[in-house]
Parts: C-alpha cells; structure tokens; sequence
C-alpha cells in the first residue's frame, strides 16, 4: 500500500517538470520584456542592462529553466517583480484564504446536493425529482461570476445584509495564527470577529458552491438510483427492513462512494472557479493574486502560482486514487 | 415498412411514431436546448441584420438609460450609451465562432488519438495517454489562462487555448470505444479479409464512436462558452473592442449599484445559452446511449 502511494507520488515528479516546463516556454513566448514594466520609462539602457542581468533575465532560456527548476525544488519560486517579495511568502500567506472558501464552498455543494439527490432518486419522477433536476441543470450552467453579481445587487445592495466583498471588515484585529480567519477567531474567543468572518464568506463561498452542488446533486441521484436496484436492496427489503432505513442504510451508503469520488474530482473546477469568484469578491487569495499578478505581468508570481495550483490539483488527484484503493480493494491488484 | 403503408400514414401517426422512437430528443430538454442552438446561429450569422443598432455606437448622453419596453433601448443602455439587446444580439457570433470552432478542432483531433490509441494499443497509445496526462493536470481554464496570459489576446488565441484542454475528453472516450471494438466479430473479419489497420479505423471504428462524439460536442460547446465568458470577464479573452458576453458582465461591474440592467441580460445570455446546450447534451445522451442515462 505504502509502496503504491511512493510509486504514484513518484510519477506525478516528471508531470510537474514537464508542466512547469510547458509554463517555462510560454512565458518565452510572451511578447514584450518584462524589465520594462519593472522599472520608470526614463531609466537607461544601462540600467535596464543591470536590472536583467540581476534578475537573471540575460541568460539563455534553457539555463533560466534549469535555475528555476532547482531553486523551486526547494520552495523558491524567485522574487515577485510586483511585490517586491519572495513568490513562496506571498503564496502562502495567500492560500488560508483560498482553501478557506474552497472548504465553505464544497461543504456547502455536499449539504445542499446530497440531500436533494437523495430525495430526487427516493421519488423518481415526482415533483422532487423535476426541481432537483432543474437545480442541479440550473447550478450546472450558472456562469458563478453573474451569479456573483446578482447576489451581490441583492443581498449587499437591496437588502443591504451582507458585505460586498472582501474577507474581514477594517480593523477586525485578530491575531493570525494559522491564516484562517475563522479558526483564528475562534481560538481568540472573538465572537463577533467569527460572525463578521462568516457574514463575509458567505456569498462567495455560494456562489463557488453552485456549480458543485448541481453535479453532486446529479451525480447522487444517479449512484443512489443504481445502489437501489441492487441485490442486496432487494434482500433488505425482502427482510421488512423499513423505506427509510433501505435509503439511507444500504442504497445511500453505497452510493456514496461515487459522490466523495466527484467531489475529488470537481476540485479543479473548484480551483479555477475560485479565480473568478475571488476577483468578483475582492477576495485575497491566490485566486485574485494571480489574476492581478497577469495583469501586472509578474512573471514569477504567475509562474509559481500556476505551479502551486497545478501541484495542488495532481496532489488531489493522487488522494482520489488512493481513497478509491482504500474503499474498494478488487483495485488494489490492477 | 413498405413504401403503400407509409405513404398511408398520416402526418400525425409519424409524428407520434417518431415522438416514441425520439422520446428524449423531443421533449422539453431536446426542443428547448436545438431552439438554443437555432438562435444561437440566427444571431450569430445575422447580428447585423437583427441588431436595432450597432453595438459599438457610444452616445454618452443616452449613457446608463434603464430597459424600457417601447424605448429605442428595450435592454437599455451600458455605460457610453450602447445599446445592451444589440452588444448581447454580436455577442452571440464570438460564443457561436467559439464554440463551433473549439468543438471542431478538439472532437477532430481527441476523436483521431483516441481511436488510434484504442485500436494501436501499445507504444502509440502510452505516448498518446502521457501527453494527455500532462495537458490534464493543470485544472480546467489554468492553462487556457496561461497561454492567454503570456502570449496574449485574440480570438484565434483563445480558440487555441481552449482547445488545448478540450480534446482529451474525446480521447478518453472515444479510445476505451475503440480497445472494445477492436476485440469484436465484425472487426476481426475485416482484418481476417485483409482490411488496411487506417481502412478499418475509417470505415469500422469511426462511425461506430461517433455517436459519443456527439453526445460529447453538445458539453463540449457548453464548456466553451461559459469559459471564454470567463476569459473575457477576467479582461483575458478577446479583444474589448469586440462586444461578447463576459465582456459585457466585466464592465457591469463597475456599475453594479447604479444600472443593474447592463449585468442582468448578458449573464441571462450565458447562462440560458450554456442551460440549452447542457440540456440537448443530456437529452442526446439518454437517447442514444442508455449505459450512461442520467434517467
């Protein structure tokens, strides 16, 4: 087991050098020179010398990559152009933020979506099943920047309820600890800094639940309708096992293998999907840093997000793998 | 059925025949997502014979006017005095050209490796898997954003971009197809008359895969459109001078207290557009392939 896990880390080690490469040479591909953006119009050639040659910038492309490679083998991801800082500092200290509304947006997918497939595949073909089904093809096809900004005009601007965006009112002033607001709080005692915290998590942590919820709900339905016509249903039922027990016992529990399977899986659409709903929210994650770092063409700062990013997903993908050998072993031989 | 009973048959009786034969293509998810697709073409085609007015003109007086039915601007107006139905009308050509070309050009080069993969076996299909492999592991829209980011913007680019991900899942698919035909009768009595390994591909395989890579396109052309949507929202799509839909919703934005209407109606678009296609691909798929009926 311990060796299957080493052996499929070990293969994902090539993917991330070609991926950081595919990086690597698209950035050799961007028209324009980034000294330029670095530093006022009115500097020399000479100075603009000195600042590539600092940065490393005059070398061959090759050579920059083979740098690049060995110093983010040991978390160095260089210096961003923009903030003056090192990648690796910025990122981490950006990335409670993100896996915070990661996490809000999936429990919420998972409370909402379950239930609701659940419910749609007990009645098939009742009115519970048609609005789950409308749901889940409305959530499914809902563009999550609009639905942002709808929520946003009525619940931060009719109704006035909910803050806008951002993730923490000014001057809330609780110490960080692990990076997470809502941990932090509640390890400060600080009550209203956790409800202020959450008043602010949760429209975006909607809107980036959306999408999720609509294929869980899809998705359970499905795996809940097949685990119903298994045998061993028949059997629980033939026993005089009640309706409700046969549903949530036996067909339930066997389905919800897929489901955790899906949310494995949905976690990239997860990742780019916070990009967005950070942006619309002014939320200070990776995903808004990395869009403001395109904007600002902060080469190192795109660079290792994009590889934090890919890296956190080939990680998830690994850990979907290995949840699947744990629960079911007919895999373990293949 | 000979040709005296079917003239016999009444234009109702084949209506109903057909309704039962197509019971998921003519319900409500079918009709409702091929009307998408007509309107999408009508307006993509047409923009500028159905626009009330050209999507570009500013007029800075009529800035900002609210939607009003019987008014020159029945969406309103944005925030240089555009009209809104006329941007959303020319929005409808970059989503159609998208979609169209990005379903294109990945169902055309995941349908060739994948039924090559499948049916070669061996070292073309590990090289084949491998390099999808590599493009798979950036999450979805990453690498459309990189290559968009560093290379820049425009249409072509963004096609490109997208594509770039998009065939792997007309790989995947259409490669397991092909490892099971391949194992079949009627394949292997072509090969045991002598048929060429790019005969059978052709003629045996291929039309046998290809109603997946239908099923497949209607998502496909979903994906496509909600995505460059994103692009453009995030300024990385196609160039602002060209009205599209996500466009529309990033300068929303920055009016979002004060004309509601300009980010109401183009996210409806996406979103109703993107439903119709979702829709006509489940539709699609509970007709024609019952082994993955959502029903």
């Amino acid at each position: 087991m311990l060796l299957y896990f080493i052996k499929r880390l070990a293969g994902a080690v090539p993917v991330l050098i070609v991926v950081s490469g595919i990086i690597f040479a698209l950035m050799q591909l961007a028209p324009g020179d980034a000294v330029t953006m670095l530093i006022s119009d009115e500097a020399s050639e000479a100075d603009k010398a000195r600042i590539r040659e600092a940065w490393g910038l005059d070398r061959p492309p090759f050579i920059q990559f083979l740098n690049f490679l060995g110093n983010a083998l040991t978390g160095d991801f260089g210096m961003s152009f923009r903030y003056k800082m090192p990648v690796i500092e910025i990122v981490l200290e950006r990335l409670p933020a993100t896996i915070e509304l990661a996490v809000a947006a999936t429990l919420i997918a998972v409370g909402v979506g379950v239930p609701l497939g659940v419910l749609a595949a007990a009645r098939p073909g009742t009115a519970w099943d048609a609005i789950a089904s409308a749901f889940s093809f409305a959530g499914i096809s809902m563009p999550n920047f609009w639905l942002g900004i709808l929520l946003i005009l009525f619940f931060a601007g009719y109704l006035n309820i909910l803050p806008s965006g951002g993730r923490e009112p000014w001057g809330l002033g609780v110490e960080s600890v692990t990076g997470f607001l809502i941990i932090d709080s509640i390890l400060a005692g600080r009550w209203d800094a956790l409800g202020a915290a959450l008043k602010h998590l949760a429209l975006p942590a909607i809107v980036l639940g959306t999408n999720m919820t609509g294929i869980i709900t899809q998705m359970t339905r499905a795996q809940v309708l097949d685990a119903l016509r298994e045998d061993f249903v028949m059997t629980a039922r033939s026993k005089g096992v009640s309706e409700a027990r046969v549903l949530w016992r036996h067909a339930f529990r066997n389905a919800m293998v897929g489901v955790v399977t899906i949310i494995g899986l949905e976690f990239g659409t997860l990742l780019s999907g916070a990009m967005i709903v950070e942006t619309v929210f002014a939320w200070p994650g990776i995903g808004s840093l990395l869009i403001n770092g395109i904007s600002s063409r902060d080469f190192p700062l795109i660079i290792g997000l994009v590889l934090v990013y890919t890296g956190m997903f080939i990680v998830m993908n690994l850990l979907i793998d290995l949840f699947y050998t744990l629960i079911d072993p007919r895999i373990r031989m293949n | 059925m000979d040709n005296a009973s079917q003239t016999t048959m009444s234009l109702r009786d084949r209506w109903h025949a057909l309704r039962t034969q197509y019971r998921h293509l003519t319900g409500f998810k079918g009709i409702y997502g091929v009307l998408t697709i007509v309107l999408l073409v009508v307006f993509g085609l047409f923009a500028d014979l159905i626009a009330p007015h050209a999507p570009n003109r500013q007029d800075l007086m009529l800035a900002l006017t609210p939607p009003d039915w019987r008014g020159p601007h029945v969406l309103g107006t944005d925030h240089v005095g555009r009209d809104i139905l006329s941007r959303i009308i020319h929005g409808a050509r970059v989503s159609l050209i998208i979609a169209t070309a990005v379903a294109l050009f990945a169902s055309v080069a995941g349908v060739f490796l994948g039924i090559v993969s499948g049916y070669f076996r061996g070292r073309i299909d590990s090289a084949i898997q491998k390099v999808a492999e590599i493009f798979w592991s950036f999450p979805p829209l990453m690498l459309a954003i990189a290559i968009v980011a560093f290379i820049g913007q425009g249409l072509t680019i963004v096609i490109v971009a997208l594509t770039a991900q998009r065939w792997i899942p007309y790989c995947r698919v259409t490669r397991a197809e092909s490892m099971a035909l391949r194992e079949r009768e009627f394949i292997l009595a072509a090969q045991s008359l002598g048929a060429g390994h790019w005969f059978i591909l052709r003629q045996h395989i291929l039309p046998n895969v290809m109603l997946s890579v239908i099923v497949m396109t209607s998502f496909a052309m979903a994906n496509a459109i909600i995505s460059e949507s994103s692009l453009s929202f995030l300024g990385l799509g196609v160039p602002p001078s060209i009205p599209t839909w996500g466009g529309m919703l990033s300068d929303a934005r920055s009016y979002i207290s004060s004309a509601w209407w300009m980010a109401l109606f183009p996210g409806l678009a996406i979103f109703l557009t993107v439903l119709g296609l979702n829709l006509l691909g489940d539709a699609l798929r509970n007709q024609f392939d019952p082994k993955l009926k959502s029903h």
